[in-house]
């Protein structure tokens, strides 16, 4: 059925069309809506959940941990500082394998106390095991939401997956989004059925102590899923395609990147504004693509390196900075294509930080200049975008 | 033994209790209890870190298999009934 709704009801229809069995719910700016809205589902017996208040975003996840080891499919969102304060149990989460699905609604940190688009949260979040994926729009949204969990519940992974929408510019608008017919989504999603789990009377204690003997080969385990859930995102959204009929491009959504010579890197709601940029561009005859990272982790490695050896210059914004290096998706992908015979010229865009618009006007002078610096070199590897007080040429 | 990590689980599982840990074997002082002083506060019983205090009539018993002889009881007994002994002296 076709409806108006938010990214945050996006998610919450998302979470209710995975029949998630248990919620965790802690309130925070710009998440809440979707935890309130969840609540009206299970208050009013649409949705059979246990909606569990915590006191904290820290119990919020350890309470997702203890459901999920029970084997329920457990469903949270958070958001900004929310999302830090979950962070050792993120690793908890990853580290006892268990396929959380969480909205993250990706917003800035404080100080300045901001409550709008960002994605230093999420960034921060690298490293913690769990996969990463940053949507362009509410469809996206609710559908990821369903597909995450195929993939993060398949034997070979047992992962936890963050789907991350965009503070206000996702969470707060609205657009036309197909709820899924719940039939369909039974089909297409099996109960959750872990190999192993707490159950009573048996006496088991999950994620216990290990000599220095044994702990690599546990979390040797983990880099396979990790690896493992690269070919799964892509089978598990084939998948999708034929039951649903969309896709979202797999790890990297290449727009027109075919015949591209420059080529700009972006994640979430920017990316989709650079898809009409990039339309407009080509009106004009100029050669440009968009690849939208949409998982962050699994890392796209592969798509990356192809691309690389394909175009003349690859420009990277990152809606967050890693203070003291470069945007983190700048350093990854620089990184990740090092050893290609053949690679582009790269330049780092740091733009939208506490949810300053990135414009279609911004975006367009980002690849003119993109297209410049790989005729010309690169004078500065990593340029702030529309800063008061530095040259204004990005308005 | 390192085994392969093609022969464990996805984490770690131990099926036995963490009670199998004698961790009273790690301590150094043992707390001994002058039950003749004991006001029956029950402020050692509600302190100990590691829930090793049982009350008999209000007085604390010491499960001394567990006790790591941390000494946060005696220091906290207003009473100042339980003193710490070094393990191996009298």
């Amino acid at each position: 059925m076709r409806m108006v709704m938010t990214g945050n009801y996006a998610s919450a229809y998302g979470a209710k069309a995975a029949r998630a069995e248990v919620i965790a719910a802690y309130p925070i700016t710009p998440q809440t809506s979707i935890v309130e809205k969840l609540a009206d589902f299970v208050s009013s017996g649409e949705m059979k959940a246990k909606y569990i208040p915590v006191e904290s975003e820290h119990s919020a996840m350890a309470a997702c941990v203890a459901a999920a080891t029970a084997g329920a499919r457990t469903y949270t969102a958070t958001s900004s500082h929310g999302l830090t304060l979950m962070h050792e149990v993120l690793m908890w989460a990853s580290g006892a394998r268990l396929p959380i699905v969480m909205t993250n609604v990706s917003r800035a940190m404080a100080p300045p106390w901001s409550v709008w688009a960002d994605h230093m949260d999420s960034v921060a979040q690298r490293d913690t095991g769990w996969l990463q994926f940053f949507c362009e729009g509410n469809q996206e949204v609710l559908d990821t939401i369903i597909m995450a969990y195929k993939v993060c519940e398949s034997r070979a992974v047992m992962l936890p997956a963050m789907v991350i929408e965009d503070a206000f510019i996702l969470s707060h608008t609205s657009e036309p989004v197909d709820v899924p017919e719940q039939e369909l989504v039974d089909s297409f999603l099996p109960p959750f059925n872990p190999e192993l789990k707490i159950e009573p009377g048996k006496a088991m204690g999950f994620g216990s102590l290990v000599r220095p003997d044994q702990y690599m080969e546990f979390r040797y385990k983990a880099m396979l899923a990790m690896k493992e859930a690269r070919d799964r995102i892509l089978r598990v959204e084939k998948e999708f395609k034929q039951v649903f009929g969309r896709d979202y491009g797999g790890l990297l959504d290449k727009y027109r990147c075919d015949d591209a010579e420059t080529v700009l890197v972006a994640a979430g709601s920017a990316a989709a504004t650079a898809k009409d940029v990039v339309d407009a561009l080509r009106e004009k005859g100029q050669p440009v693509g968009l690849a939208r990272l949409r998982c962050f982790r699994p890392f796209p490695h592969d798509e990356f390196r192809a691309l690389a050896s394909k175009v003349a210059g690859m420009g990277v914004l990152d809606r967050s900075y890693t203070f003291g290096a470069a945007g983190a998706f700048f350093t990854e992908i620089q990184g990740s294509v090092y050893n290609c015979p053949k690679r582009p010229v790269m330049k780092n865009y740091i733009a939208g930080l506490g949810g300053r618009d990135i414009t279609p006007k911004i975006l367009e002078k980002m690849f003119e200049d993109m297209q410049l610096v790989t005729k010309r070199g690169v004078g500065g590897e990593v340029e702030w975008v529309d800063v008061a007080g530095l040259p204004r040429r990005w308005r | 033994m390192t085994k392969s990590y093609e022969e464990i689980p996805l984490t770690p599982i131990s099926d036995s209790p963490s009670t199998i840990n004698m961790t009273g074997l790690w301590r150094a002082f043992r707390p001994v209890v002058d039950i003749s002083r004991c006001k029956k506060c029950t402020l050692c019983w509600k302190f100990c870190p590691d829930a090793v205090i049982t009350l008999v009539d209000g007085v604390p018993m010491i499960d001394l298999k567990y006790c790591k002889g941390c000494g946060i009881c005696a220091n906290e007994c207003p009473a100042k009934c339980i003193e710490m002994v070094k393990e191996g002296t009298e």
